[in-house]
């Protein structure tokens, strides 16, 4: 047992030593990046300190991706019917050589159907953004509201936004409509909880100096509710972008037409495996990037709070 | 009292209701604030000095007895009344020039032309030493400074009445005394009428023209009032010698830890 504390002692000092980075920053510095960032503007820290800073936080996440790799390629040589990396990187490039070539609605590149793809979202979210956000608003400031709508969103909030579908192609008679309707049914629900949250948890101080200047209530929307929602409402958009996203892949399987939905199912009924885990990667870099830039546009709008 | 009085508290009693019963906070509270006077309150916590606080500035109404403010009964909270929060209360989306703007638009704003309320909201940060910071937001000063744009914000609203709520409370001792100087000295200035909440001997002392003693909750009472004569300018280190000022300090802390002992807590 002594042993074992000595050994530790020594290697929280040998590492505590070189880094000239106090004590305190280094404990706060657990995620990788933070300390790249630290040891980066230490003007006194040597440059193997930085190279090292800078493979703790660029190696892991590669090593990753490359363990993701490995296993696929050893499940691919091993299982057969699933094309390794290199069939994939191969039938990529041929692929996003053309993005976006058009022979007829039932042979679209890949460009286009990842596009068609986000317009629908775009759509679908748009109209739930229209109508959760005020609807958010309303059931947040109003305490009747909140008790009224309470039990119908908890009751719909769970179903799966593809049991809409079939309302959806009954109402609109089409499919596009109907996979956009699936949209704004998924999208709905995080935009109006996460705002009615956001309105019920506005700081009462600032409503204290609402009151005390006497503000009328389009000053109060304007320089206090919104910009104290706002927060909020840019995760319940986050979420309802994240969802929608996962939700249209799905809806365009059943509807058909152009998106990437419709791509992989198309795929798959032409057998090309390899398109399918091409569309996973899209599918999941697109993803990926609406993420991000949701997260840097919350970032710009959290007021240093956080 | 030759002076008009600006806020006049008639038998005001504030009770709430709770799970328990009927919770008394406040009971028969008299008091007469007259202009350009500064008040302040002072008792343990809990003492419900705070709530006689927000019963003048309308943000709570009393359960009994009446709050008169320039002869008309205080319903509600309005900017002739300005508030200083504890804890500074800006807008963390607003600079401070846009913070102190929004109350001074508020005021002013009918009456006056954009470059003037520019020019007022200017004055004011200026005022307390925040010129340098107009542009800044909240998080990006520090805590003395925020609360510099808070009565700044007060300030530039031109109140009948200032009422500050522990002003000062979360500041560090050297940060407060400065703030606290420069206090009295916009108050010179001004002239204004001011109650302040506080639990710090020395600066109810330092800043106020009378003391109100606040007794121990629940049903909470004035105690006692007790005047304070220092001529003003006050010069924080000159008083520390000064014979009136070791009496009064003397008679609040007996009143405190004497005749309102509290009971650890």
């Amino acid at each position: 047992m002594s042993a074992a504390t000595i050994t530790s002692d020594k290697v929280v000092s040998m590492h505590a030593t070189p880094s000239v980075v106090p004590a305190p920053a280094a404990n706060e510095a657990a995620a990788p990046v933070v300390a790249a960032k630290n040891s980066a503007r230490e003007p006194g820290v040597p440059l193997s300190e930085t190279v090292l800073a800078l493979f703790k936080a660029v190696f892991p996440p590669f090593a990753g991706i490359a363990l993701l790799i490995a296993v696929w390629a050893l499940l691919a040589a091993k299982g057969g019917s699933i094309p390794g990396p290199l069939a994939v990187w191969d039938a990529a490039k041929v692929l996003f050589a053309d993005p976006f070539y058009n022979n007829g609605p039932n042979d679209m590149g890949i460009g286009w159907n990842v596009l068609s793809s986000l317009q629908r979202v775009g759509i679908g979210f748009g109209f739930a953004a229209l109508v959760g956000i005020p609807l958010g608003f309303i059931i947040g400031r109003f305490a009747f509201m909140n008790a009224m709508f309470d039990p119908v969103i908890s009751l719909l909030r769970p179903v799966s936004p593809l049991a809409w579908l079939p309302i959806g192609l009954l109402v609109f008679k089409q499919a596009d409509p109907a996979a956009t309707w699936t949209i704004f049914i998924c999208s709905i629900w995080p935009m109006i909880i996460n705002t009615a949250v956001g309105v019920q948890r506005v700081p009462q101080d600032y409503m204290n100096v609402a009151r005390v200047l006497d503000l009328d209530e389009w000053k109060i929307v304007t320089k206090i509710l919104f910009p104290s929602v706002l927060p909020y409402m840019l995760t319940g958009i986050r979420l309802s972008i994240g969802t929608a996203w996962l939700v249209i892949v799905a809806a365009e399987m059943l509807t058909g037409g152009v998106g990437i939905g419709f791509w992989v199912w198309d795929e798959w009924n032409n057998l090309k495996v390899e398109h399918i885990i091409i569309a996973i990667f899209v599918i999941g870099i697109v993803g990926l990037l609406l993420e991000q830039a949701l997260l840097l546009l919350a970032r710009r709008f959290s007021y240093g709070n956080s | 009292m030759s002076k008009k009085t600006i806020v006049k508290v008639e038998d005001a009693g504030m009770s709430f209701d709770t799970k328990k019963g009927k919770f008394v906070a406040l009971r028969n509270i008299d008091l007469n604030i007259a202009e350009g006077e500064f008040v302040s309150l002072i008792g343990h916590s809990g003492c419900g000095k705070s709530t006689l606080l927000n019963l003048i500035a309308g943000l709570t109404l009393p359960t009994s007895g009446s709050l008169i403010c320039d002869g008309r009964e205080i319903a509600g909270p309005g900017p002739e009344r300005a508030v200083v929060f504890q804890n500074h209360s800006l807008l963390p989306w607003l600079t401070c020039f846009e913070n102190v703007l929004l109350a001074v638009e508020r005021v002013f704003g009918k009456k006056e032309g954009k470059g003037k309320l520019k020019a007022r909201a200017e004055a004011a940060l200026e005022m307390v030493h925040m010129t340098h910071a107009l542009h800044k937001y909240p998080h990006e000063i520090s805590g003395g400074m925020k609360q510099r744009v808070g009565i700044a914000r007060a300030f530039a609203m031109e109140p009948k009445i200032l009422l500050m709520d522990e002003p000062f409370g979360a500041l560090d001792a050297l940060t407060r005394a400065s703030l606290q100087d420069e206090l009295n000295g916009v108050m010179e200035k001004t002239g204004a009428t001011v109650v302040m909440v506080t639990h710090d001997v020395d600066e109810a002392v330092l800043l106020s023209d009378r003391i109100v003693m606040m007794t121990n909750g629940p049903a909470a009472t004035i105690g006692e009032i007790l005047p304070v004569n220092l001529a003003r300018p006050r010069d924080r280190l000159a008083l520390a010698h000064d014979r009136d000022f070791v009496d009064c300090r003397a008679a609040l802390l007996e009143f405190l830890y004497q005749k309102q002992v509290k009971k650890a807590a």
